[in-house]
């Protein structure tokens, strides 16, 4: 028996070891981050394009690239992604349509985001000649999310409970009012929620942009939908593997750095904030 | 109906554009010189369009990094399923979210900038001084100069490297499809187990754990697809050598760093183009088979687990 409790408690303290490895590397490289990024903040940095080659000055074109890019994503994917979540939880029957609906859609989520900038190279810049724009990021960013909005919101639509819809039905309203005033209005927060976390991962993205929308240095700012754009990943990553200014431009890069997880981490507090909120609120 | 098919019909374009697109190399090159050469010199002349380095740098550091992400990634579900107290599960959860949507660059920059000069300045001396110096005080002479010579870090951007971020970003994966898999297991199987005399211990690692193995499967298998197909954490902290991997310290060129630094410098429609749409498509396929075998394993799960109550 003691052999027995022995090994439980090693084992149990292996487990908790483990936990407690990733939580403080993630504690650590947010720290890092924070720590050598901060002193480059400043509202220049924020608001002013870089100059000097890039060695000096702000970001601003790369944050309002970032952010037009998100916007555009979510244009894209949020109508087509709660349609397709609502016939999936709501229309759909059991049978081999549905199983391979499903199947296409878990694969597309699968699909490394590298291989999608290849597809938006192929179709949207080159086929439809969009170039590399804004247009065409917003395009491949927007296919890039779309399974996760579906999946996120069949799961907030599948949370509402049937009586909800049987009460509204019984109540002599159609499928479509029911659906349109209970359910989806009902699970709304938590759609939000996975939108949410969804704009998070989009802003963070690089290898989709790469080809499609970026812009190394573009200091002014986007005036249509064809222009290319900066964007703050993108830009981490040009700076950090360009070479020539590495150590110049290394503040720049921690701040960019800092400036976008700041972004990510803002999106999911948002977000988790809004479920905690909605799940003590809830009526059932 | 007709919005929910665009999905699938995305699926089918990316892949009818990769093959399209990648279909002229095949012209020149045989598949098999593609798939098996042992030369990636895209930009040289002659050109060589061999590329087994990067399926093989792909490989490993998919396979290093899942040594380090499948226990970590189990334990941590376990964790959250079967120990955690209510409070810190609920910190714990948004947490493993947090991670989950970090953006790759920043874990590649920070690949760059802190581990690559700790593996080089602490760890490679660690690794062909002290410990070898340690070994031929035990008169392990054998053994020490195999570390001494093997063992040395003279580049900080290697396999090595990016297999631990990796190991990261694919954590969250494998701990919350894992923990799901957990969550579905009937409690009355633990309580039967338990009042049986087990122990919680006992109950985890020969009730539960079985019970959920296919669920483990699917995070897995699911973990390492995304690994196979992260792209900027390999092309920032992986060194970018194309040639065939020995030592884990080696630098490598994975498939999608490939891809990733090359497209811009070629031409529209050269051969070097469409061999990184070739790259692209056997990418899309290896992500594919472990993405279908996630399917099999959980449907199987699911034929388990149906008519149990919970």
């Amino acid at each position: 028996m003691n052999k027995r409790n022995f090994s439980q408690g090693l084992n149990f303290i292996i487990i908790k070891i483990s936990v407690f490895v990733v939580i403080v590397f993630l504690f650590f490289i947010i720290f890092y981050i924070f720590r050598n990024g901060i002193s480059s903040i400043s509202i220049d940095f924020l608001t002013k394009p870089p100059t000097d080659s890039m060695t000096r000055g702000g970001i601003f074109p790369a944050i309002v690239g970032t952010f037009c890019l998100s916007i555009g994503a979510l244009i894209v994917a949020v109508p087509i992604g709660i349609i397709s979540a609502v016939y999936l939880s709501e229309y759909a029957k059991e049978g081999v349509f549905l199983r391979i609906l499903r199947l296409g859609i878990r694969n597309l989520a699968g699909v490394p985001s590298i291989v999608f900038g290849l597809f938006g190279l192929a179709l949207f810049v080159i086929k439809f000649g969009f170039g590399s724009s804004l247009l065409s990021g917003s395009l491949t960013l927007g296919f890039l999310i779309l399974p996760t909005i579906i999946a996120s919101t069949e799961e907030a639509l599948k949370g509402i409970p049937q009586d909800f819809r049987e009460a509204s039905l019984a109540l002599g309203a159609t499928k479509v009012q029911t659906v349109f005033k209970v359910v989806l209005p009902a699970a709304l927060s938590n759609i939000v929620t996975g939108i949410l976390l969804s704009v998070g991962r989009v802003a963070g993205e690089t290898a989709p942009i790469m080809f499609t929308a970026a812009a190394f240095y573009k200091p002014e700012l986007p005036t249509s939908v064809f222009d290319e754009v900066m964007a703050l990943p993108y830009h981490i990553y040009t700076l950090a593997t360009e070479g020539t200014h590495f150590e110049q431009t290394l503040p720049i890069q921690y701040g960019t750095c800092l400036v976008l997880l700041a972004l990510v981490v803002l999106m999911d507090i948002v977000g988790i904030w809004i479920r905690l909120k909605a799940r003590k609120s809830k009526k059932w | 109906m007709i919005v929910t098919v665009f999905s699938v019909v995305i699926l089918f374009l990316i892949a009818l554009f990769l093959f399209a697109e990648a279909l002229p190399l095949f012209k020149k090159v045989s598949l098999v010189d593609f798939l098996f050469g042992k030369m990636w010199y895209p930009t040289m002349s002659p050109h060589s369009f061999g590329i087994l380095p990067l399926i093989l740098a792909s490989f490993y550091v998919s396979f290093l990094s899942a040594i380090i992400s499948i226990p970590l990634g189990i334990a941590f579900a376990v964790y959250l399923s079967e120990l955690a107290p209510k409070g810190i599960k609920e910190v714990l959860k948004p947490l493993v979210e947090l991670i989950s949507g970090f953006p790759s660059v920043v874990l590649g920059f920070f690949g760059m900038v802190v581990i690559a000069p700790w593996m080089t300045n602490k760890l490679s001396p660690f690794f062909t001084k002290t410990i070898p110096n340690f070994l031929s005080s035990l008169h392990l002479s054998y053994l020490s100069s195999f570390f001494a010579n093997n063992l040395y870090i003279d580049v900080g951007l290697n396999i090595a490297n990016a297999s631990i971020m990796l190991a990261f970003i694919t954590i969250p994966t494998i701990a919350s499809l894992s923990e799901d898999a957990l969550y579905l297991v009937p409690r009355t199987y633990r309580e039967a187990s338990l009042s049986l005399g087990a122990t919680k211990w006992e109950t985890i690692k020969k009730v539960v754990l079985p019970a959920a193995s296919s669920g483990i499967a699917t995070a897995i298998m699911l973990g390492v697809s995304r690994a196979i197909g992260e792209t900027m954490i390999v092309l920032m902290t992986c060194g970018g050598a194309s040639m065939i991997p020995v030592r884990p310290f080696d630098p490598a060129r994975p498939l999608p760093a490939a891809i990733a630094a090359e497209m811009g410098e070629a031409p529209y429609h050269s051969l070097h183009y469409e061999a990184l749409f070739g790259i692209g498509a056997v990418l899309f396929i290896l992500t594919l088979i472990f993405n279908i075998l996630s399917d099999i394993a959980r449907a199987q799960g699911e034929k388990k687990m149906k008519g149990k109550s919970v």
